[in-house]
């Protein structure tokens, strides 16, 4: 039985800061990925898009609110919100009703226009949304948690703000010459180490920005790609996994943890468990890896994901980013496109882009930040609210 | 009108000590904060029911932070111009839980490690009007087994 789907194209509009609505910007990823595909849109039978929730009702009705824009084609419709992972629960609508033999094309995309500064909830009082609460009773902001998880790394293994630096350093060179990139100079880690504090110990220059963006692909059941294509990127898994309970580690928008009192905690944290998922579903593991591109929302949390896909120990990955494993040339690049640290950060169109970049480096059309000889590649975050979000892509 | 009311109802009494109030399932002693279901979170207990409990006063650093830039609305600042503060996730040994929550005025990221022992207190959050909001904070325990703790 074969499992797998074809990416038959793929495509972005650049991100930046422009503040036009994001339908555009959407329009020009789809345009992008159809033409690249070479597949027309009145071909398409089925279109899913990434939400929204800081545009209006066209945004909490993605999927309508492109095809209506690209013209009306009565395709099949779905609309995914699974915060920073509502692009792969997009992706994996569309791949299970290929592989059940209800669609032959699909089209996914994520597109979002983002207020400068902090995320932060939409206005009106909620005293029973946990998101609104954090922000009201503690002023927990995103950067608040991932300044927690950058503090434990140097409080458990001796991490420091010159390891974060480097990441960013890495980051910022592989993203050089990406032409989707919104930011494309080069960083030393004095400029990081030299920013203001946000969320202590993570500088301005640790965090990523908010962005606006987009991304698409045109996913295809293999026996339309093989009509198209002689030799197209597959999907091999997706992992859209929940916690296990009791999740022990506080994620992002939570005030506590569950309780391990009854239950002892499961020997996998759920990061760990979203990755473990997906190469239980594609018969790989870590070391069939040339690529990953993993969620940076800050500098640390990219060392956490490097541990948590397997790269490494607990504990290691400074010292794998130190060697040069995770950089272009090394073993294993992480985030050759540039990572969120080039982007920044556009909720519903994050994990399609990665996934748009996993596809450009198996067909080896990366340009200059092109990973030599890649095989295999993996894409890794997490939505807010317990949504795994992990897709793995192999030549 | 009381002149100080918590911020938000039946999360934390004001009493002297001050506690965070809990559910705890009577049928397989799981704990949840807030206490706001009415069902045992534990998968593997059917319990319908859950006691309201004070949670333990004293805890140790999970990870800890600080807000140096003013956070967006809903947040109130209580201060114009804007002054920082510190957050801090705090283990509880008996309940097996990490809550979040402020760091006790006065007290920054310089004070504290993962593993430092904190205890819970009362303070004013905002001031609305005539009256003052409380929420609950971590204050260092000073001097006490500083140096015990995972992070050690």
């Amino acid at each position: 039985m074969n499992d797998d789907v074809a990416v038959l194209g793929v495509g972005m509009h650049p991100w930046g800061k422009w503040g036009r609505p994001f339908v555009g910007y959407g329009v020009a990823a789809a345009k992008a990925a159809l033409a690249d595909a070479g597949v027309p849109w009145s071909d398409i039978d089925f279109v899913v898009g990434g939400e929204t929730v800081r545009n209006g009702y066209a945004g909490y009705v993605a999927g309508s609110t492109m095809a209506r824009a690209l013209g009306w084609n009565g395709a099949r419709v779905a609309t995914c919100y699974a915060a920073c992972a509502s692009g792969s629960a997009a992706i994996e609508a569309a791949r299970t009703r290929i592989l059940a033999g209800l669609s032959d094309l699909a089209l996914v995309v994520g597109a979002d226009t983002t207020p400068k500064g902090f995320l932060a909830p939409n206005a009106g009082e909620r005293w029973d949304d946990p998101d609104w609460l954090r922000f009201r009773l503690i002023g927990a902001t995103n950067p608040t948690y991932f300044g927690l998880y950058a503090r434990r790394r140097m409080d458990l293994y001796g991490a420091g703000p010159a390891d974060f630096a480097m990441v960013k350093v890495k980051n910022a060179r592989h993203g050089l010459h990406n032409p989707n990139a919104r930011y494309r100079k080069e960083v030393a880690a004095e400029d990081v180490m030299a920013s203001p504090v946000v969320a202590d110990p993570l500088r301005l220059l640790d965090i990523c920005a908010t962005s606006d963006g987009s991304a698409a692909v045109v996913l295809a059941s293999m026996d339309a790609a093989r009509r198209l294509s002689s030799d197209p990127v597959r999907i091999r898994a997706v992992s859209t996994v929940t916690p296990r309970f009791p999740n022990t580690a506080l994620d992002m928008p939570d005030i506590a943890t569950d309780s391990a009192a009854s239950v002892p905690a499961p020997a996998q944290g759920f990061r760990a468990s979203i990755a473990a998922a997906a190469y239980e579903e594609a018969g790989l593991g870590p070391e069939d890896l040339s690529l990953a591109e993993v969620y940076d929302l800050s500098t640390a949390l990219e060392l956490d994901w490097c541990e948590d896909i397997g790269l490494c120990s607990p504990g290691e990955a400074e010292k794998l980013l130190h060697e040069g494993v995770t950089s272009l040339g090394g073993r294993v690049p992480v985030n050759p496109s540039g990572g969120l640290a080039c982007f920044g950060e556009a909720v519903p169109a994050q994990a399609i882009a990665q996934v748009c970049e996993v596809t450009w480096q198996l067909r080896g059309a990366a340009g200059p930040r092109q990973v030599e000889g890649a095989r295999v590649g993996l894409t890794i975050n997490q939505g807010l609210f317990g949504h795994g979000s992990c897709v793995i892509l192999a030549k | 009108m009381p002149a100080a009311v918590p911020v938000i109802e039946g999360w934390f009494t004001v009493d002297e000590p001050p506690a965070l109030l809990g559910g705890r399932c009577p049928a397989c002693g799981t704990y949840q904060f807030p206490p706001t279901g009415t069902w045992c979170p534990n998968p593997g207990c059917d319990s319908d029911q859950m006691a309201t409990v004070p949670l333990s006063r004293t805890g140790r650093v999970w990870s800890y932070t600080d807000a140096q830039y003013q956070p967006p609305a809903p947040y109130v600042s209580p201060s114009d111009p804007y002054r920082p503060f510190a957050i801090a996730a705090v283990s509880l040994e008996k309940e097996q839980i990490v809550i979040l929550g402020q760091v006790a005025d006065g007290f920054g990221v310089g004070d504290l490690h993962v593993g430092a022992p904190v205890e819970l207190v009362v303070e004013p959050l905002e001031r609305d009007g005539e009256q003052t909001k409380l929420v609950w904070r971590w204050r260092p325990i000073s001097g006490a087994g500083d140096h015990e703790g995972e992070a050690r």
